[in-house]
């Protein structure tokens, strides 16, 4: 044994609080974590990912709203006079620049498919309302344009484009 | 807490478990000679009050969820069954639909009294804080609670709440599924809601274990605001205080029984909830109980939904700061004559919020909101931290029994203990 000299810093012992407190720490985060994770979507919740939609049945001018993931979409048959409104804007003048072609597929333009949640708190916006004719939120008030963007209100984002394509040319696959 | 009585039972089974857990004693001490100040007025029993509803919230609580079936596709079915088929299940529904809404009734009276007569202030910092704390569970288990009967304010109200956290910059979307268990509010949501909503009331009651501890532990303030200086400023805790909380606690379940069996739908529960859940409509207005509408007024004061968000929480989280905002010694608005016209200001800007989280986010709505909100956040910020240097507080009394206890019987009132003021 070494001999009783005042202990040097630091001690050995100095060492064992440190490494058990970090081995107890690391343990009880490991622990906790199944505890936060089991509340993110489940396998069964994931599996729900994808939705066809037969769009055929929309006529020019009408808003179908379909459910994916639990959550409305819109798919809206735009006018030829909606699609130039929608384009005739500029990016300067949008909170959440965008330009029109970029939220729809190429040679599509007339089928805008965006998710049906107001970006400010989660509302269904009201198709064909509002300032831009395009949606308006009843919650508190936020406006989109016919391509979905938002214009007025509290909302900070334009309404979100699913990731989509075209099965055929009536058909789309959602998620 | 212990230390001011001599509590020793006769009964021999009595003194057996006095030996071993002094729990006789302890609550001998806590509620029957505990001195309490001798000025304690009305606004001092909303703490029993409050107590006493906790109690029937989680009674109430318990006997529902025998009954209630927490699925998307059962849980509003089950909750119109409580009301037709289970037998007193109207009652008990009714109860603690009403109970949740006079309980913050109470809440928010304590609270006021709390400010008007200074009681976070030193010794009592963390027996404020601890009872911001109760607050703050309140909110979330009434919140969760009201999701439960998944009408259609029940699915909006979760979905615009939930969405706050979509706020935080980078991990919004992900806290927001966290909390969701899926991709918008669902059947997990619900589920996990009713667990969490049978926890927090016990929480509230740990909570509330240590509030009181505190409070026993400082002592009670009182509407002067000074300390208590001598056994001629209080009286035992029975039978004046428990007189005195049992009537008002009476008073107040008299107005509980006429929500519940006159008007049991006006305070709770509006019409568009007795409509099941439709996660593809919104109603076309989502107004949440009027007691959380001040703070959702503050959130649709302001046009960035970021701040909003920030400005809804900083308004709970300011109440925690509060004992250190206020820089003036003097506790008691009594004695503040410029506090005092604050204060009552800041009760008509909560009271203004509460009208205007009820009307539409539009027009001469929203710039008297913003008005309002900047009061509501000057009031603590600003106007709190500057009274103190700059109003001259009235002169304090002597002490709580010099206004009116006689001087001349001093000597005779403090050997006779606590016995009733003589007259004359």
């Amino acid at each position: 044994m070494a001999t009783t000299k005042a202990a040097e810093q630091p001690t050995r012992r100095d060492f064992l609080y440190i490494a058990t407190s970090v081995v107890g720490a690391v343990g009880a985060a490991a622990a906790a974590w199944p505890l936060i994770n089991q509340m993110n979507p489940d396998a069964s919740v994931l599996a729900l990912s994808s939705t066809e939609v037969d769009l055929s049945p929309i006529v020019e001018g009408q808003i179908l709203t379909v459910k994916w993931r639990g959550k409305p979409v819109f798919i809206s048959h735009r006018t030829k006079k909606e699609i130039d409104e929608a384009r005739a804007v500029k990016l300067s003048d949008l909170p959440d620049p965008q330009p029109d072609e970029a939220r729809v597929k190429k040679d599509k333009e007339q089928w805008l498919v965006v998710i049906g949640i107001c970006t400010h708190l989660g509302c269904v916006p009201l198709g064909h309302e509002g300032d831009y004719a395009g949606w308006f939120c009843p919650c508190h008030g936020s406006q989109y344009d016919t391509s979905g963007r938002i214009r007025k209100g509290p909302a900070p984002a334009n309404l979100e484009v699913p990731p989509y394509e075209f099965a055929s040319d009536t058909m789309i696959r959602i998620g | 807490m212990a230390g001011h009585g001599t509590f020793q039972p006769k009964n021999p089974i009595l003194k057996w478990l006095e030996r071993r857990l002094p729990v006789l004693s302890l609550m001998h001490d806590s509620f029957v000679v505990y001195p309490v100040p001798r000025n304690l007025n009305y606004w001092w029993t909303f703490g029993g009050i409050l107590s006493f509803m906790l109690a029937v919230q989680i009674v109430t609580g318990v006997v529902l969820a025998m009954h209630y079936t927490p699925t998307s596709s059962g849980a509003f079915d089950s909750v119109e069954h409580i009301m037709r088929d289970v037998n007193y299940g109207w009652l008990l529904r009714y109860i603690h639909a009403n109970g949740a809404s006079l309980f913050f009734l109470a809440a928010y009276i304590h609270i006021f009294r709390g400010l008007y007569y200074g009681s976070y202030k030193e010794p009592r910092e963390v027996l404020w804080i601890l009872g911001v704390i109760i607050f703050v569970l309140m909110m979330a288990t009434a919140f969760m609670g009201y999701v439960l009967p998944w009408g259609q304010m029940s699915f909006w109200a979760a979905t615009v709440i939930t969405n706050l956290f979509s706020a935080i910059p980078g991990f919004g979307r992900a806290i927001t599924q966290w909390l969701w268990g899926g991709y918008a509010v669902d059947q997990p949501t619900l589920q996990r809601f009713f667990s969490l909503h049978y926890l927090l009331p016990f929480m509230i009651a740990g909570v509330v274990v240590l509030h009181l501890w505190a409070l026993h532990h400082v002592g009670q303030g009182n509407p002067l605001g000074i300390d208590v200086k001598s056994d001629r400023d209080t009286v035992p805790f029975t039978p004046y205080a428990t007189a005195k909380d049992n009537f008002a606690l009476i008073c107040f379940v008299i107005l509980l029984a006429w929500f519940v069996f006159y008007i049991p739908n006006f305070l709770g529960i509006p019409p568009d909830n007795y409509i099941p859940a439709n996660p593809l409509q919104t109603p076309p207005h989502i107004v949440p109980e009027w007691y959380f509408l001040p703070f959702y007024a503050i959130l649709r004061a302001i046009p960035n939904k970021l701040l909003g968000v920030v400005a809804l929480f900083g308004s709970i989280l300011v109440l925690f700061f509060l004992p250190w905002l206020d820089t003036s010694k003097v506790r008691s608005a009594r004695f503040r004559p410029l506090y005092r016209q604050f204060f009552w200001v800041f009760v008509a800007v909560c009271i203004g919020l509460d009208y205007l989280g009820s009307k539409p986010a539009e027009g001469g709505y929203v710039i008297v909101a913003r008005v309002l909100t900047a009061y509501y956040f000057l009031y603590f910020l600003v106007i709190l931290p500057a009274l103190g240097y700059l109003e001259t507080p009235r002169p304090l009394p002597a002490s709580i029994s010099e206004p009116v206890l006689p001087e001349k019987s001093a000597a005779a009132v403090a050997m006779g203990a606590r016995a009733p003021e003589r007259k004359g």
